[in-house]
C-alpha cells in the first residue's frame, strides 16, 4: 500500500553542497576575469558580472524544477529527449560559429548551447527506456535501442564539431552496467574513448604499433604460462582495434572539413600549443604548482592575473583554484565535488523507482566523468580534452545545464517515499 | 560489486587527484619559481660602481655613463639586418652570432647585443632605433680612469658572462664584475646595490603594471668610494722609471704596511680596457707571452733574492749566537767547503770583515761561513734548517702575505723536506745548502716578500701586513689584520748593526754613488742568476739587478724592493730606481737630474731581445 505524503523532503546536503561550488565557483571566476582597469561591477561585460546573473537566473530555474510533479519528468522524458535532438539537429540550420564550432543558439545577446542540455534529456530517455518493465539489458536488441538513445546526441554533437561533449555520453555506460549489462561492454566502451582519444592525438600508426604491440606482449605471456591461447582471436582483437584507430583517422582527415579539424585540434590542445606541446597544460601545472600549501590569496595570482592559462574562466578553472588557494584550497574543492558525487549515487541507490535510481546514476556518472577529465588535464594527467568542470567553468547554458541536470533528480529524489 | 564500481572509481580519482595536486603544489617546488619568472618581468637598475681615491684624496677611478644596445629576441620583427648592421658597424655574421646568443639566454629577457657605445655613436643611434623592434639603447656607467698607470694595482672590470652568473647567481646579465686587483678585491663594496623593478606580464609579454603595486621594487644603492694607500705620483713616477724595462717596484710605509707603490714593468693604461675597443687590446696583452704585460711581476714573480737575502742571514746568525758582533772572518777570494775544496766565489774587497763590514761590502765568504754554523749547531742538518726556515717565516716568507689584492706567489724557502726529497736516505749536509746563505739555491721570494722584510729590518723587529686599503666610505676602520704587529723570531737588539750595514752600502759599500742629500737611507744590493727556458732548453741570461733600502734611517718612512730583469749587477739599475723613488716620496723631487736621465733613457729592449734574436749571445754585459 502507497502511502502518500504532502511533505517533499528535499536532500538538503546536495543542495548545500551545489550552492558552495557554485559560490566558490564563482569567486575564482571573478578573480581570472577582472582587470584592474575595468569597469564597475554591474557592468554585463564583465565575464563575473554575467556569470552572476546566469547563477541568480539558475535558482528561478531550481524552484520551476522542484515545482513541478516528479512524475512529469518520467512521463515526458521521450518528448524533452525528442526536443532535445531537434535543437542539436536544428544546429546545423539555424545555428552560429563560435571559436570554430557551430554549437550556439544566438538570441539576442545570450547564447545557448544545447549540447549542454542534452545531457539531462539523455539521461530521462534512457532512465525511461531501462526501467520499462518490457526492457532487459542483456537482450542484445535492447541494449542496441538503449546504446541508439546514447549515441544519437553524441553523433549529433561531434559533428558541430565538440568531441569534448560528445566523449561525454560515454559515461552512461556506467548506469547500464548498474543494471545489468555485462562487463565487456563497459572495457570496450572505455576502450574506443581510449583509442579514439589516442588516434586524435598521436596518429594511427603509432595507436596501430602500439596495440600490435600489446597484443603480441599479452599473447605471448599466455602462451609461456601454456594457457594455449587462440592466435585466430588475439589477430581479431587487434585488427579490429587498429581499424578503428584508422577509421578514426581516416574520417578526421577525409570527411571532417578543415574547420571541424582545427576544431577537434582546440580542444585536443593540438592548436593553441603555439609554444610547443603541451603549453596549456604546463601553464596550468605552473599555476597550480605556484600556490603551494596555501595558496598566494584571492586575486594574487600572478599566473592568473597574467593571464597565463588559456581559458582560465571556462575549461582551466581549476588552475586559478590551485594558484590562489593552494593546496588546503583545490582538497576542499576536490573533496566537495567527490562528495556531491558519492551522494548521488548514494541516493540513487536507496530510489525505489528504478526510472529514478537510473536518473542518479546517469547524474552521478555524468558530472563524475566531467569532474575527472577536467581535472586530469588541468593538473596535466591527461590530454588536453576541452570539457567544462560543473557550477565552476564560466558559462551560462553549462551551469544551467547542470542545474537541471541534478536538480532534476534532487525532485525525484524527494519523491522517494511516495512509493512505500 | 554493480553497485560499487562506479564509487570506488570516484574515490580511487580522489586520492589520484589528491595525491597529484601534492606533487605538484607541495612536493615539487620547481614550478613555484617557473611562475614568478612567467609572469612577473624584473628589471634591474645598476648602480654606480665606487670611485677609487689615492692617499693623498686624488681621484683615480670614476664612472662615465656608457649606453648599450639592448635586445629582446622574441619582439624582434620585420628586421632590416643589413641595414641595421651597418647603423651598428657590425659584420652581419657577427650580429647573428650575437643575435642568437641573446636568444639563448633567453628569447624573452633583454640581452645587450652591442656594448659599451660611444656618446657619438649612441647620439647618432638613439633616434633610429625605435625603428627596429625588439632593440632598446640601456644607459649604464662605465670606468672612466683619471689617470694612465696603476692598471695592475687597480684591475680591471668586465660583463658577466653566463660561467660567472652560474657561479654567482647574484649577477645578472649585462651586469659588471671586478676581475683582477682592486676591482675584484672590494667587489662587494665598489658594486652596490642593484635595484629591481618587478613588473606583472600578461600571456602576451604586455607590461600590465608594477607587480603587487611595487611593494619589492627597490632603488639602487650606489657602490661605496675605496681610498688606497697607493701614492699616484709615486706610482706614476715609478712606471716611468721603468720606462724600457722590465720588473717591479714594491714600496712600503714601515710603520703601517700601506704599500705605496706597486709597480710592474711592462706597464699599459688602464683605460684600453674600458670601451669598444676593449676585447681587442685585452687579447692583445693577453697574448703577449714574451713581456707578459698583464703579469704583476711585484707581486707573483718568484726570483732569487741575492744578496739582500744576506740581511736575514745575518740576523739569524746573531739570534742563534753562533757570530759575535766583532768577530771578522777572512775572504781569500771565495768560500771553501766540502771535501774536494769547492769554492763559492767572491769578488774583490778588504778582507777580513766583520758582520757590519760584512754586510757594506756583500762578502759572500761571511755569510757561507755563519749560515753553515747556524745549521749545523742542531744535531742534524734537517733540525739545523727547519730552525733556519722558521726564522724566515716569521718576516713572512715562504707564503702568501695575506695582502688584499687577489693575486700572489708563495715564493720559496725550502725545508728539511726539499733535501729529503733530493738526496737519497736524507744523506746531506749543510753546505749542500750552502746556496742559501747567499739568497741563491732553493730561495725564491716575490718583491713584495722583499720589501716585507725590508720594512721589518725598518722596523727593528715587527711588520705589518702589507695592504692597500687604506679607507672604505662609511666604514670607521679596516680589516683588524691590517693593523696587526706580526713580531718577527729576531730579538730588536740584533736589528741595529744591520742597519748600520745596510747604511754603510749607501757611505761606503756598493751603493756609494747612489746617495741622497740629507736623506739617511739603508740599503742592500743583490745580483741574482737568471736561468730562462726559452725554446724547451734552460739558458743563463743576464743576472737581475736586485735592491732593497729604507729611509730615512731612524723613522723610516719607505721601504722598497726593487727587481730589474736581466739589469746586470745591482745597484746598475734597481739601486738608482730605488733611489730615485726614495727621494721622490720624501722630498716630493728629485735633485739628481743626471741620475733621472739616465735612468729614463736606460733601455734594456736589446738585453731581451738577445735569446729571441737566434744568434749566440754573450751575458753580463
Amino acid at each position: 500500500m502507497a502511502t502518500i505524503k504532502n511533505t517533499l523532503k528535499f536532500d538538503w546536503i546536495i543542495i548545500l553542497l551545489f550552492l558552495s561550488l557554485v559560490s566558490i565557483g564563482w569567486v575564482n571566476i571573478y578573480s581570472a576575469s577582472y582587470t584592474q582597469s575595468g569597469g564597475s561591477f554591474f557592468d554585463f561585460s564583465n565575464i563575473y558580472t554575467k556569470q552572476l546573473l546566469w547563477i541568480c537566473l539558475s535558482f528561478i530555474l531550481i524552484v520551476f524544477i522542484l515545482a513541478l510533479e516528479a512524475k512529469f519528468y518520467e512521463r515526458f522524458s521521450s518528448i524533452i529527449y525528442l526536443v532535445s535532438l531537434i535543437t542539436l539537429l536544428g544546429l546545423y540550420i539555424f545555428g552560429n560559429n563560435v571559436n570554430g564550432a557551430t554549437s550556439w543558439y544566438l538570441i539576442g545577446p545570450a547564447s545557448i548551447q544545447p549540447s549542454e542540455f542534452a545531457k539531462a534529456a539523455t539521461a530521462l530517455a534512457l532512465a525511461k527506456y531501462v526501467s520499462d518493465i518490457q526492457t532487459n539489458m542483456n537482450a542484445f536488441k535492447d541494449q542496441l535501442k538503449a546504446f541508439l538513445i546514447l549515441a544519437l546526441p553524441a553523433i549529433f554533437i561531434i559533428p558541430q564539431p565538440d568531441p569534448g561533449s560528445a566523449l561525454i555520453y560515454v559515461a552512461f555506460i556506467f548506469p547500464l552496467y548498474r543494471e545489468g549489462l555485462h562487463f565487456v561492454y563497459l572495457l570496450l566502451g572505455f576502450f574506443a574513448a581510449a583509442l579514439f582519444v589516442g588516434t586524435l592525438v598521436v596518429g594511427a600508426p603509432w595507436i596501430g604499433l602500439f596495440v600490435a604491440l600489446i597484443t603480441i606482449g599479452i599473447f605471448l605471456r599466455n602462451k609461456k604460462q601454456k594457457k594455449k591461447p587462440s592466435i585466430f582471436k588475439y589477430a581479431t582483437i587487434a585488427l579490429a582495434c587498429i581499424s578503428f584507430a584508422f577509421s578514426v583517422s581516416y574520417i578526421f582527415n577525409n570527411v571532417f572539413e578543415q574547420r571541424h579539424r582545427d576544431r577537434f585540434n582546440i580542444v585536443l590542445g593540438k592548436e593553441i600549443d603555439t609554444k610547443g606541446i603541451g603549453y596549456n597544460t604546463n601553464q596550468s601545472e605552473i599555476a597550480i604548482g605556484s600556490g603551494g600549501w596555501f595558496g598566494k590569496g584571492w586575486t594574487q595570482g600572478t599566473q592568473t592575473k597574467g593571464n597565463f592559462v588559456p581559458e582560465q574562466h571556462t575549461d582551466y578553472i581549476f588552475s586559478t583554484v590551485g594558484e590562489e588557494w593552494g593546496f588546503i584550497g583545490s582538497l576542499g574543492v576536490v573533496i566537495l565535488f567527490i562528495f556531491l558525487i558519492i551522494r548521488v549515487l548514494v541516493l540513487a541507490e536507496q530510489q525505489k523507482s528504478q526510472f529514478a535510481r537510473v536518473y542518479g546514476y546517469s547524474v552521478g556518472a555524468i558530472l563524475f566523468f566531467h569532474f575527472f577529465i577536467n581535472v586530469g588535464m588541468v593538473t596535466g594527467l591527461f590530454p588536453t580534452v576541452g570539457i567544462p568542470l560543473p557550477f565552476f567553468s564560466y558559462g551560462g547554458s553549462g551551469l544551467w545545464g547542470f542545474t537541471i541536470l541534478l536538480f532534476i533528480f534532487v525532485r525525484l529524489d524527494a519523491s522517494n517515499y511516495y512509493y512505500t | 560489486m554493480r553497485k560499487f564500481l562506479l564509487l570506488f572509481i570516484v574515490l580511487v580519482t580522489a586520492l589520484v587527484f589528491t595525491g597529484r595536486l601534492f606533487y605538484l603544489q607541495i612536493y615539487d617546488t620547481s614550478f613555484a619559481k617557473l611562475s614568478e619568472n612567467n609572469a612577473v618581468k624584473t628589471v634591474y637598475d645598476f648602480p654606480q660602481r665606487g670611485y677609487i681615491f689615492d692617499r693623498n684624496g686624488s681621484l683615480l677611478v670614476q664612472n662615465q655613463p656608457s649606453y648599450d644596445v639592448m635586445v629582446i629576441p622574441r619582439e624582434v620583427k620585420d628586421l632590416d639586418t643589413v641595414a641595421f648592421c651597418e647603423l651598428l658597424h657590425i659584420s652581419k655574421e657577427k650580429f647573428l652570432k650575437k643575435l642568437a646568443t641573446a636568444k639563448r639566454y633567453s628569447p624573452r629577457l633583454a640581452s645587450p647585443i652591442i656594448p659599451q657605445l660611444t656618446k657619438q655613436e649612441y647620439a647618432s643611434l638613439s633616434e633610429k632605433i625605435h625603428k627596429h623592434r625588439g632593440f632598446f639603447i640601456q644607459k649604464r656607467s662605465l670606468r672612466d680612469y683619471e689617470v694612465s698607470h696603476s692598471a695592475n694595482v687597480l684591475g680591471y672590470i668586465r660583463e658577466v658572462d653566463q660561467n660567472i652568473i652560474d657561479r654567482n647567481p647574484a649577477y645578472e646579465l649585462g651586469e659588471i664584475i671586478g676581475m683582477t686587483g682592486i676591482e675584484k678585491q672590494y667587489e662587494q663594496i665598489l658594486r652596490g646595490t642593484k635595484g629591481v623593478k618587478y613588473i606583472q606580464k600578461d600571456r602576451f609579454n604586455r607590461d600590465i603594471g608594477a607587480y603587487k603595486d611595487g611593494i619589492f621594487d627597490t632603488l639602487p644603492k650606489r657602490g661605496k668610494d675605496i681610498t688606497l694607500t697607493i701614492d699616484a705620483a709615486l706610482q706614476a713616477y715609478g712606471e716611468k722609471l721603468f720606462t724600457n724595462k722590465r720588473g717591479g717596484i714594491v714600496a712600503i710605509e714601515p710603520s703601517s704596511g700601506e704599500i705605496l707603490s706597486l709597480v710592474t714593468a711592462p706597464y699599459y693604461d688602464p683605460g684600453l680596457l674600458v670601451g669598444r675597443e676593449r676585447s681587442e687590446n685585452f687579447t692583445k696583452l693577453y697574448y703577449d707571452t714574451i713581456a707578459i704585460p698583464l703579469f704583476d711581476r711585484g707581486l707573483k714573480a718568484e726570483y732569487p733574492p741575492g744578496s739582500p737575502f744576506k740581511t736575514l742571514t745575518a740576523l739569524i746568525a746573531m739570534q742563534e749566537n753562533v757570530v759575535s758582533l766583532d768577530e771578522k772572518i777572512e775572504c781569500r777570494g771565495g768560500y771553501y767547503y766540502g771535501k774536494r775544496g769547492r769554492k763559492l766565489g767572491c769578488h774583490e774587497h778588504k778582507s777580513p770583515v766583520n758582520l757590519q763590514g760584512g754586510i757594506a761590502k756583500s762578502c759572500n765568504t761571511y755569510f757561507c761561513t755563519v749560515y753553515k754554523r747556524v745549521i749545523e749547531k742542531y744535531n742534524t742538518p734537517q733540525q739545523g734548517i727547519d730552525n733556519w726556515r722558521g726564522h724566515l717565516t716569521s718576516f713572512g716568507l715562504g707564503n702568501y702575505l695575506g695582502y688584499d689584492l687577489p693575486a700572489g706567489s708563495k715564493g720559496k724557502i725550502p725545508s728539511s723536506k726539499t733535501y729529503n726529497a733530493k738526496y737519497p736516505n736524507n744523506n746531506w749536509y749543510a753546505t749542500a745548502t750552502i746556496s742559501n746563505a747567499i739568497g741563491q739555491g732553493e730561495v725564491l721570494l716575490t718583491p713584495i716578500q722583499m720589501a716585507n722584510f725590508t720594512a721589518a729590518i725598518a722596523n727593528r723587529g715587527w711588520w705589518v701586513r702589507p695592504h692597500m686599503i687604506k679607507n672604505i666610505q662609511d666604514h670607521d676602520t679596516i680589516a683588524k689584520a691590517f693593523e696587526y704587529k706580526n713580531k718577527t723570531s729576531i730579538d730588536p737588539k740584533y736589528f741595529e748593526p744591520i742597519i748600520e750595514g745596510m747604511h754603510d752600502v749607501y757611505r761606503d759599500g756598493t751603493a756609494s754613488f747612489l746617495e741622497i742629500p740629507d736623506i739617511e737611507i739603508c740599503g742592500k744590493t743583490g745580483t741574482a742568476e737568471n736561468f730562462k727556458k726559452i725554446n724547451g732548453s734552460v739558458k743563463q741570461l743576464t743576472d737581475h739587478s736586485v735592491f732593497v733600502a729604507f729611509a730615512p734611517k731612524d723613522n723610516p718612512k719607505i721601504a722598497i724592493a726593487v727587481f730589474v730583469e736581466n739589469g746586470y749587477w745591482g745597484a746598475r739599475w734597481a739601486g738608482r730606481i730605488a733611489s730615485l723613488m726614495i727621494e721622490k716620496y720624501i722630498k716630493g723631487e728629485i735633485t739628481r737630474t743626471d741620475m733621472e736621465a739616465f735612468v729614463l733613457n736606460g733601455s734594456l729592449e736589446e738585453e731581451y731581445n738577445k735569446p729571441y734574436a737566434g744568434k749566440p749571445f754573450k751575458i753580463n754585459q
